[in-house]
Order: structure tokens, then sequence, then C-alpha cells
């Protein structure tokens, strides 16, 4: 048998192939799935559901009689106004997707890799199987990428699908292609794959470490949502400040938020990157020295 | 629940990949101690475990598992240090290239079926497909589940998960193998067919270490015991050989005769045993059940006696040298079972 990168490659492959049949095609993963869609279908109802205004005008003729009445109907939805579309849009992306639909994604997808096994007592074969631990961190890491990145960008894809759909076929290829459209596409789907790659890694990491990893995600879940409240130094120890920071179009804060310096592209996604790799290291460390208890053995 | 048609194989299926002559120090622990928080799991342990098939005895919480896990590398050593078949246990992309272990967790990955989860895992280990497919196939012929191969394990019974776990365990034709109750949940002729299954392993050079909550079963397909109490070994070695160092307790040998009062009063003349007791044998017959010190003595006299001609002896069998006579001397349990 090969040994070191060839054989790691075929480990790896081999632990992806069978977490994804547990992470993406199980019944389990249905509430990925509708998580997934949640915000497709809001940016899709605000598309096409929006309120028409309806304009009854006189036409007079030159000497101000009346000639006829002409009623006029305006699409009046927030997406359909281009100079306030691309503003909502960027709230709706930082509420829904990057804060709601990646977090608590991320949280379900990288915390149960080794929390559900725990559970059904089936973590074990992992462990008694010849391969390195650290392998095993690595197969799981890009399996539960797999699956973040495929309903992830499928989220924020479909999103932006009904953004510009709300503003005509026209109107969106000249903004894609004339204007700075697909540059705020592309960083879109930027912000969120380096969103699963950060919180994927900080949850694989806390679910290692903890029981209950419920909670500490809910400890990273009210740092980063009052991350605006934050100072400017203690706003860097976050993710959402480097994925923020990215997104060409500014994300409202609210009027109480204390307002910080945008870190540059080329510091937040090496940085982002540096963070991921780290916190695998450290998830490397932990499971090298794991030992499986279920809780009732002796 | 249909169970499958082929029964357990105790015919080697395919010749292990390498198998050693001999593993005299397969695991060697040495003043090995875990607790888990303030609570024993075993304490200074020192033990040497080699080639054959070595049963751990004890009642629940002594620390049988603990061992077996200790073994295996799923927990860690508090204090001490173990080695087996020379190589630490923090190593598992080592370890598990020549060691299986069955675990005694009924529990599997959703949704798998029993090839499937074989297949998986020979792969894990870093086998090709088709060389994962066709040792998971013999491993699952072995252990007779062959038939019910590409069955969802969900819906299996107990002990056709368990021999899905044993297939597992067997099937990368590790040199040791750790089987922690793995007759659990099989059926009387399942149990007798594992049996069959693990001699036929030992014979091949496997060296085997197995729990089991049945004194006589482990009795019967053991080399040697270890045996366990409250986290400390009370007592390893060959059944006989245990039996023989208990110097506190006589040895009760049972004498069928045609005059057991007769050989009681010249026994006890002669000074070769401490009790000598008349007692009535299962088809009615009289015997005599004696308690000696010294066994050795007392059958050397005891062939002077019957060759005087005077008693006609029928059968003279020892009383108390199996390994529940053993087992409730040194721990006290009044079933059968550990």
């Amino acid at each position: 048998m090969t040994a070191g990168w060839p054989l790691w490659r075929r480990q790896i492959a081999t632990i992806v192939r069978l977490e994804l049949r547990k992470s993406l095609f199980h019944r389990r993963a249905l509430v990925l799935y509708l998580m997934a869609l949640g915000p497709v279908l809001l940016v899709a109802l605000l598309a096409n559901l929006h309120p028409t205004l309806v304009r009854t005008s006189t036409v007079l003729d030159a000497s101000g009689h009346f000639v006829r009445s002409q009623t006029v109907t305006q699409r009046a939805g927030p997406l359909q106004n281009p100079a306030i579309a691309p503003l909502v849009f960027a709230d709706l992306y930082n509420v829904m997707i990057l804060r709601s639909v990646v977090f608590f994604g991320c949280v379900w997808i990288f915390m149960n890799l080794f929390r559900a096994e725990l559970v059904d007592r089936s973590l074990h074969f992992y462990f008694l199987a010849a391969v390195r631990r650290e392998v095993l961190i690595a197969g799981k890491f890009l399996a539960g990428m797999v699956t973040a990145l495929s309903l992830f960008s499928l989220s924020t894809g479909g999103a932006l699908f009904f953004y510009y759909q709300a503003r005509g076929y026209d109107a969106a290829m000249r903004d894609i292609w004339d204007g700075h459209g697909l540059a705020q596409v592309l960083t879109y789907f930027g912000m969120t794959w380096l969103g699963c790659l950060g919180y994927g890694a900080l949850f694989l990491t806390l679910g290692l470490f903890f029981r209950n990893p419920i909670v500490p995600a809910l400890v990273v879940y009210g740092w980063e949502w009052l991350n605006f409240l934050l100072p400017p130094v203690l706003k860097k120890i976050s993710i959402i400040h480097y994925l923020t920071s990215l997104s060409r179009v500014p994300l409202p804060e609210g009027g109480a938020a204390i307002v910080a310096v945008p870190t540059p592209a080329y510091v937040a996604i090496p940085g982002l990157l540096l963070l991921s790799g780290a916190l695998l290291y450290v998830a490397g460390r932990r499971i090298r020295n794991m030992e499986i208890n279920y809780g009732s053995e002796a | 629940m249909s169970q499958p048609a082929s029964p357990l194989s105790a015919r080697p299926a395919a010749a292990p990949a390498a198998v050693p002559a001999s593993d005299a120090q397969a695991v060697v622990f040495s003043d090995v101690s875990k607790f888990y928080g303030e609570v024993l799991g075993v304490n200074g342990v020192n033990l040497t475990i080699g080639a054959g098939i070595t049963s751990l005895v004890g009642p629940n919480g002594s620390g049988k598992t603990t061992l077996m896990n200790l073994m295996t590398g799923l927990v860690r050593p508090s204090r001490g240090h173990l080695t087996v078949l020379g190589m630490t246990t923090d190593q598992p992309e080592r370890l598990f290239r020549q060691v299986g272990y069955c675990a005694q967790f009924d529990s599997f990955p959703r949704g798998v079926t029993a090839r499937g989860f074989v297949t998986g895992l020979l792969e894990v280990n870093g086998h090709r497909a088709p060389e994962a497919a066709r040792l998971a196939g013999t491993a699952l012929e072995r252990v007779g589940m062959q038939a019910v191969a590409d069955r969802r394990v969900a819906s299996f019974s107990k002990g056709m998960r368990q021999r899905v776990r044993l297939a597992q365990a067997i099937a990368h034709q590790p040199r040791l193998l750790v089987l922690d109750e793995p007759l659990n949940g099989l059926d009387p002729m399942a149990r007798a067919e594992s049996i069959a299954l693990f001699r036929a392993l030992a014979a091949e050079g496997l060296c085997l270490i197995v729990s089991s909550h049945i004194l006589h079963e482990a009795d019967m397909m053991s080399d040697r015991v270890v045996l366990l109490n409250q986290g400390y070994v009370v007592a390893e070695g060959s059944v006989q050989g245990v039996r023989d160092a208990m110097d506190d307790r006589p040895m009760q040998i049972l004498i069928r005769c045609d005059r057991p009062a007769a050989l009681a009063a010249q026994i006890f003349a002669q000074e070769l045993a401490v009790e000598a007791r008349l007692v009535t044998l299962p088809h009615g017959e009289a015997g005599l059940l004696v308690r000696a010190r010294d066994a050795d003595r007392f059958y050397l006299r005891l062939n002077s006696i019957v060759a005087e001609g005077d008693i006609a002896l029928y059968a003279v069998a020892p009383a108390d040298d199996d390994l529940q006579a053993v087992y409730q001397y040194l721990i006290g349990n009044p079933g059968g079972t550990a």
C-alpha cells in the first residue's frame, strides 16, 4: 500500500464520499435545503410581489380642455429602484444569507461532522481505521465545505438571480456587463465562500471541544451580531468584520454602529485563510489526542 | 427477522496476508492506569498478552472494556505505558493495519448496507476499491453474512449486526483481533459457530483478545484468561495455572468408586486431604468429594491406594479447576456469568 500523499488523497476522497452521503444526501439534510431556500424565496417575493403604483393622469389639449384620462402602472418595489436596489440587496444578503444562512448552516454542517457521530455512537469506526486523524479532519472538513459551498452558493446565486430579475433583463445585463454588477456578484459569491471557510473551520473546531456545541455557537453568534457596537479593535476579532469589509456596496450597520475602516481585501482574504488554517491545525491537534467516550462505558 | 442462510465459516476463506509465527508479546501493559475523572477504569495493570486466545473476564465495571479501549487507542492511559505489536497506540495509521477491534457499541453510520459499511472502512484504510470489495466479500462470507450483504444494517437483528461488526474487524486481515463481548446477541448456534471461527483465526496465527460474560464459553475458547475486578487484574494465565496457584483454596477432586467410605477412611489415615465428603452423583451413584491442599501428592497416593486393589476406582476429575470456580474464588459471583 502506498504511503504519504497518494494514500492520504485516496483516504480523504473516501471520507468525503462517505460524509457527503450523510450530510448532503440524507433526509436530515432537508433542514439545510430549506434554510438555503429561505433567502431565495424572500428575494423572489420582493422581486415579484412588489406593490404597484397606479397613477391616473389627465391629458389636456393645447387650450387646456380635457381630452382623456390615462392610467399608468408602475412597479414600485425596493428592488425595482436602481438607486436603492443595491443597498437593499446588500442588506438582505448581510442579514439573511451571511449572518443567518451561512452562519447557522455552517453551525449545522460542521458541528455535526463529529457531534452527530458521537450521538450515533459510530465515531469509533473512523478512529479504528488505519488513517491519520489529521487526514480524517481534512476529509470531514472538505466534505463539509462541499456541502456548504454547494448549498449556499445556490442560495447566493438564487437570490442574485431574483435581484436582477426584478429590474428586467436589459437593465440587469447593463448593470452586470457595463457597470459594477459583475464585480459585486463575484464579491457576494466570494463572501459566501469565505464565510463557509471561516465559520466552517471555527465550528468544526468548537465541535471537537464542546460536548454541547450549541452554547459556544450562540456565543459566537452574539459576538458576530453585536459586532457593529464594538470598538474598531474588537471588531477585528470576528469573522463577519472581514467578510463585510469585502463588500463593494457598504453594508448598513444601523444608527448606533461604531464605524470602523473596512479591512482591505488583500488583508481580509489572506487573514481569513490563515485563521481557517490555524483553526484546522488546532482541530488536528485536538483530535490526535481525542478519546472515545460515549458516556456509559468503563 | 430472517437470519442469513450461510453459517459462520471456520474455514479460512483466504489466507491472511501476513500471519506471524508467534506474537509472544502482542500487548504489553506496563503499570497502566486509567481514570475517568475521579472514576477508576483500571489501576496499575502489568500484563503481557501473547498468541492464542486470551479472555478478559470480570463483572460489569471491572475494566474489561477500558483495557480493550486502551489497547486500541480509543482511550489513553492516565499513567503508565503500553505497546501493541511493538507500537504505541497513538498512531492509528500504523496500528490498525495490524489490529482489528470489534467494539461493543451496537451502532452503525446511518443508512449503510453491510457491504457498504465494510467496504467503505476498508477504503478509509487506504485499500483501493476493487481490493476493498474483494476483502469485504471475503470477510462477510466468513461471518455468514454474504447473502444479506446488500441489505441495510438497520434492518438486521442484533446478532446479524454483531456479525457485520466482526466482519469489519477481520476484513483487513489483522494480526491482532480485539473483540469486546463478541457473543452478545447471538443465538446458541451462532455462538458455537463464532467460537469455532475464533479458534480457526487463532489457528491461523491471529492473536485474539476476547471479553465475555459467559464463563463457560470463555473457558471453552481461551488459551488463557485475565480475571479483572474493580479495575485490577486479579489473576492471569491458563485456567488451570491460575487454579493451581490458589494455595489457600484446596483443590476439589470428585471420585467415583465402589467404596467411597473406605476410600475416605484411607485418605484421612494418610492425611491426604483436609476434607472428604460422601456425595451422590447425578445418576444416583455414590461418590467422594475430596479437598486436597497438595493435589499432586494426592493423585500420587491415590494411585497407590488403587494399586492395592481393595477399591475399584471408576473416575477421578477435578471439580473446581474451571473458570467458573476460579472466578468464584477470586471475585465471588453466585451466578454463572460475569
